[in-house]
């Protein structure tokens, strides 16, 4: 069955290439069926090989892409545990929203062109997690990136969702560009690329090798690129820009994990690099705390929802930080059911308000929008960690994980976890308590969205509700089916070993979360709710805090000035000064001297055979007397 | 067979200029034939074989002139890339009622004999004969075709590039000098000269100059983007897609093994001027207005990272320099065609008048993307592979210069993801409301190059293979006679 793999990326590719092809022969309706089609083909043959779960990792030849020398590139596919569980998540959180996206796009224009975009997204994100050498793995890594432009940027009309979607990939190719040194240096010190010879190499190093600190860094600065950390984190906000689908599918379930992913790929490099470790998760500790206090007063719903992203993958950069692997990845899997879950439902919001995503005209939305209302209950209090929703446990076990290599650490990201539930509790209210304060239109117009979007809403609410499931505290259960079942495919890091935290510490822990957290609901609801507080409209209304805040600290203003503006001027310096006047100066001077020197000597040509004579006679002279003096 | 492959277009020239209004319908059956015969002949070819289709006889018996071609797998694949590119250039101008266009596709024929000439002389005069002769017809085609200010520009352009070949002229001469009596130019000959390492340096900056100025390489470069804006689009696409390969192909065939110690002493500098155009340039490019230029300015950038990663003389800088050379080739004829339609429909290049043209045009965006994303390297095209294995050839020569020079990765995707935006995205104006969507012929000349940016990019196996026991064998040459030590891998 493993050996089929190679069908799985296989499917959405003959997606995009019929849908995109043939869009004027086709009916409309064809494409989002076909395009939900294909994807679940590959959710079920990786479901089918998932539940014949080959033990070790086994590696799918296609055929030989690259050789060059000693360098050798195929492309080949690694199934083990690590692509397995991607493989699911991809697929089947995939399959959902491309289901949800039939209801949502229906009215679009661009509808046919939509599917084959997001086909052309799978199968890319399918190659990146299953690729078997990091050469793969960056095309795949690329491809969700152009898939991505083309998606933020869907609706090409608007001149700033163009340049959200610049902003994005040019902003992943800077990573990109990390990634790609990191690969050749891996290439340079291993000879080869592929994870198998790379990591049965480097399991035999020692600790603190330079190089390996070099790779690891190198590769992390592609990590910070594609899963927005500090400081490349500034396009993903903007990402919103696209159709609220490919927000929950690209921008919050799948492409930005890439990063996760190819960190837990690389584990044995990060295993023996302890400080790029300590980076890494000083690093998301930051990125944590820092979106989610922008998240606070955001009053776009799907900014909120961005900002809380970036701050959920900080989480899980602490989790790699401190060695927690199948930690990450266990945040990984159940924000991929809550994210898509609360971006499908705000989607379903913004549907049934026309198009409006700004929380301060929504209100009183659950009595029109009740299973929306429900399910985006379910996903706030996942994301909020109240137990027993999927976010609780596996962000208890970052928590916990953080203990115990860090009180610092732990401080910081409790603190994010406290703002986290204040932003999603506050968005939560004033969407759907209180009185409705949009337009009468508006109002007239609010209905809950069809089926196809409610039913994957509903499957990815039970999926946020039972998800954590999968990983139970050793309080609970013996068994972490997660921690299980990716062990096999994970180093056990030598410097840190995976310490448990104690019983009376996770007993704690549960304690004062469930307290905190309804003193925290109790509070936004009598905040938001019975005293009405909604957020100001005008801007010049905000404490200098929130203006702060709700100007995302001015960095988007400061990274334009320091450095968009200067590579324009430089470049400008380059191109009137340094190019048209002093290079070509140079050539055109040395071109006029030349005709300078011509017409001067021509002078001399003066056609009277007596000065020719004198001349001649002056010569001999000359060279005669040079001969006796020297 | 090889000589029918050189003079075939030369005939054909002479039939297109007495042919009168039918000039380019034979042009392109010509061009086509000539494309079959090198494909024919590209199967018969072995690549381990050294080599092959050799022909030699005497030509200056005196001077020790033969008239000796043969072709390895290098050369093989840039005669492949010429006899592509032609067929292509030439329907390429098929909308446009050139006055004169006898003489015009002529030109472009003529062109193509001395290109193939070029690499696949085994004889250093008759080498720079091809060279020169390559020189004639495109002068002519600018000056007689180009936009406003053709004349100056032409002329800077024909005699920067005179100065170049005389100088690589003199250092031919100086290299017969030095084969033992009766003199030679033979190939074999001038590999197996014995130069102390002063005569190598001049050489080494002879040669270097001659192949830097038609590449063309930081400070050589200033005559290039005034001579790609304001030439004839088909002759654009001749300069980049085709002649200034003549320029790396010079450094790989007569520079590198000739002079290896020569290399070994300058090749430094040679790398830095080439990883300062390739940041350079993408800058230049970021502030054009005129999307002609800005590719003008992007291909110095690209040809800069060729250039570096063949003075690495690693293994995968050689490699990837033979296959970008192909790659660029066909992307900045695609480019240059993008720009050419642009300009035929809407009267200017100026990318601030242009905008919305993906919504009254979308087969032209979506070929436009293709090619445009085969430029900024994205994986899976043909851009990629190249670009990937010559930033692995500078990395294993140079930590830095790798980094720096990677910066195309990134500033690559700037310059033209805006330039895209500025020309197909947003809403139309008045100008491009009216924008016509492709015509046939013209989505054949795009076809053929979407095909090969997708067969290099997904398979480049079969084009690595033919060139990479030349490429060993270039390396030895370098390695075993001079004693400089190559980098592994």
């Amino acid at each position: 069955m493993t050996q089929l793999a190679w069908l799985i990326p296989v499917f959405p590719l003959v997606g995009f290439l019929v849908i995109s092809l043939g869009n004027k022969i086709l009916p409309k309706q064809f494409s989002g069926v076909f395009a939900s089609l294909t994807v679940l083909a590959s959710f079920i043959l990786s479901l089918a090989i998932f539940l014949q779960s080959p033990e070790t990792g086994e590696t799918v030849f296609v055929f030989d892409w690259i050789k060059s020398g000693g360098l050798s590139i195929p492309v080949s596919f690694l199934i083990d545990h690590i692509s397995l569980t991607m493989l699911l998540i991809v697929t089947g959180v995939g399959f959902l929203i491309h289901v949800y996206s039939i209801g949502y796009m229906k009215e679009d224009e661009g509808y046919s062109r939509f599917f084959s975009y997001l086909n052309l997204f799978v199968f890319f994100m399918l190659l990146l997690v299953m690729g078997s050498n990091y050469i793969v793995m960056f095309a795949g890594w690329e491809g969700v990136g152009l898939c991505s432009y083309l998606l933020i940027g869907f609706w090409f009309k608007n001149t700033e969702y163009n340049n959200a979607a610049n902003k994005a990939f040019i902003m992943n190719r800077i990573g990109d560009l990390g990634f790609l040194l990191g690969i050749i240096l891996i290439y340079v010190t291993f000879g080869s690329v592929s994870f198998d010879d790379v990591f049965s190499a480097a399991k035999t190093l020692p600790d603190n090798q330079p190089v390996i600190t070099a790779i690891t860094l190198l590769l992390f600065v592609g990590a910070m690129g594609k899963s927005a950390q500090i400081p490349l984190y500034t396009w993903l906000p903007d990402a919103m820009a696209g159709p609220t689908p490919v927000s929950a599918l690209i921008h919050a379930a799948t492409m930005v994990t890439a990063g996760i992913y190819m960190v837990v790929r690389s584990n044995i490099l990060y295993s023996i690099s302890p400080f790029t470790l300590e980076v890494v998760s000083i690093i998301g500790m930051a990125t944590a705390l820092f979106a989610a206090t922008i998240a606070m007063v955001q009053t776009d719903i799907k900014k909120v929802l961005a900002y809380s992203t970036v701050s959920q993958l900080g989480y899980m950069f602490v989790a790699l930080g401190v060695g927690a692997y199948s930690t990450a990845l266990f945040h990984v899997t159940t924000h991929a059911f809550f994210k898509a879950l609360l971006f499908l439902a705000a989607g379903s919001v913004i549907h049934a308000m026309s198009g409006e995503q700004d929380v301060r005209k929504m209100g009183g939305l659950r009595k029109k929008l009740p299973i929306t209302f429900a399910v985006f209950a379910i996903g706030t209090m996942a994301i909020s960690g109240v137990p027993p929703f999927a976010g609780f446990f596996s962000k208890d076990e970052i928590l916990a994980r953080a203990w115990t290599q860090s009180p610092v650490l732990f401080f910081f990201l409790a603190v994010t976890s406290v703002l986290t539930a204040i932003y999603m509790f506050r968005v939560f209210f004033l969407t759907f308590y209180g009185t409705f304060r949009g337009t009468h239109d508006q109002e007239h117009h609010l209905h809950e969205s069809p089926p196809s979007m409610t039913i994957p809403l509903v499957v990815l609410a039970i999926l946020s509700t039972v998800g954590g499931f999968l990983g139970l505290p050793t309080v609970f259960s013996e068994h972490h089916f997660f921690g299980d079942f990716l062990k096999s495919s994970l180093s056990t890091p030598g410097t840190m070993l995976q310490s448990e935290a104690s019983h009376t510490f996770e007993w704690t822990l549960i304690g004062v979360s469930i307290i905190t957290l309804a003193g925290i609901i109790f509070w936004a609801f009598n905040h938001f709710v019975k005293k009405h507080r909604i957020p100001a409209i005008q801007e010049t209304e905000f404490k200098p805090v929130a203006k702060l805040l709700y100007n995302k600290y001015y960095i988007d203003e400061i990274y334009q000035s320091t450095f968009v503006k200067p590579l324009y001027s430089i470049s400008n310096f380059f191109w009137k000064i340094v190019d048209n006047s002093i290079v070509d100066g140079l050539v055109n001077g040395v071109s006029k001297s030349v005709v300078w020197a011509g017409q001067t000597i021509r002078l001399v040509q003066t056609g009277n055979v007596g000065f020719y004579i004198f001349a001649m006679v002056f010569g001999i002279i000359a060279m005669l007397l040079y001969n006796l003096v020297f | 067979m090889l000589t029918t492959l050189i003079f075939f277009p030369l005939l054909a020239a002479i039939a297109v200029l007495m042919s009168g209004e039918n000039a380019k319908k034979i042009a392109l059956i010509a061009a086509i034939i000539e494309f079959g015969l090198s494909v024919f002949m590209t199967l018969g070819f072995d690549p381990a074989a050294g080599t092959q289709y050799f022909q030699e006889f005497w030509w200056v018996p005196s001077l020790g002139i033969h008239y000796s071609v043969g072709l390895d797998g290098i050369s093989l694949l840039l005669v492949l890339l010429t006899t592509f590119l032609v067929p292509i250039i030439v329907l390429s101008s098929f909308k446009h009622n050139n006055k004169n266009p006898g003489l015009f596709y002529a030109l472009i024929l003529s062109m193509q004999m001395a290109l193939v000439g070029v690499f696949s002389a085994q004889d250093g005069f008759l080498f720079y004969i091809f060279w020169e002769l390559a020189l004639i017809p495109i002068y002519l085609i600018c000056l007689m075709w180009g936009g406003n200010d053709r004349i100056r520009i032409t002329l800077k352009f024909f005699i920067y590039t005179l100065f170049g070949s005389l100088l690589m002229l003199a250092a031919l001469i100086w290299l017969w000098m030095k084969t033992p009596a009766p003199h030679s130019f033979d190939i074999q000959a001038l590999y197996s000269l014995n130069l102390s390492a002063t005569e190598q340096s001049w050489i080494f900056w002879a040669f270097f100059l001659a192949f830097a100025i038609k590449m063309p390489v930081f400070p050589f470069h200033t005559w290039q983007p005034d001579t790609y804006t304001d030439s004839p689009t088909p002759g654009t696409m001749l300069l980049s897609g085709i002649m200034l390969k003549m320029g790396v192909y010079g450094v790989l065939r007569w520079l590198l093994p000739i002079v290896p110690s020569g290399v070994h002493e300058w090749g430094n500098t040679a790398m830095i001027l080439s990883v300062i155009s390739v940041v350079y340039a993408s800058g230049i490019a970021l502030v054009q207005k005129d999307f002609k230029r800005l590719i003008a300015y992007s291909s110095i950038a690209h040809v800069g990272l060729i250039s570096a990663g063949v003075f690495s003389l690693t293994m995968q800088g050689i490699q990837g320099g033979v296959i970008q050379m192909l790659s660029h080739g066909i992307n900045v004829v695609g480019l240059f065609f993008i720009a050419e339609i642009i300009l035929d429909r809407m009267k200017t290049r100026n990318l601030s008048e242009l905008g919305g043209i993906r919504l009254v045009a979308p087969a032209f965006a979506t070929y436009f993307i293709i090619i445009l994303l085969a430029s900024v390297a994205l994986p899976l095209t043909n851009g990629f592979i190249g670009e990937f294995l010559l930033l692995n050839g500078v990395f294993q020569y140079s930590t830095w210069m790798a980094a720096v020079a990677g910066l195309t990765i990134i500033l690559g995707a700037v310059y033209m993801l805006t330039a895209y935006q500025k020309i197909s995205l947003g809403v139309t104006n008045h100008h491009t409301e009216k924008f016509v969507d492709l015509s046939q012929s013209e989505k054949w000349v795009l076809i053929p190059l979407v095909v090969m940016i997708f067969w290099i990019g997904l398979y480049p196996g079969y084009f690595m293979g033919l060139a990479e026991p030349s490429i060993k064998t270039l390396r030895d040459v370098i390695h075993s006679s001079h004693g400089i030590s190559l980098l592994s891998h």
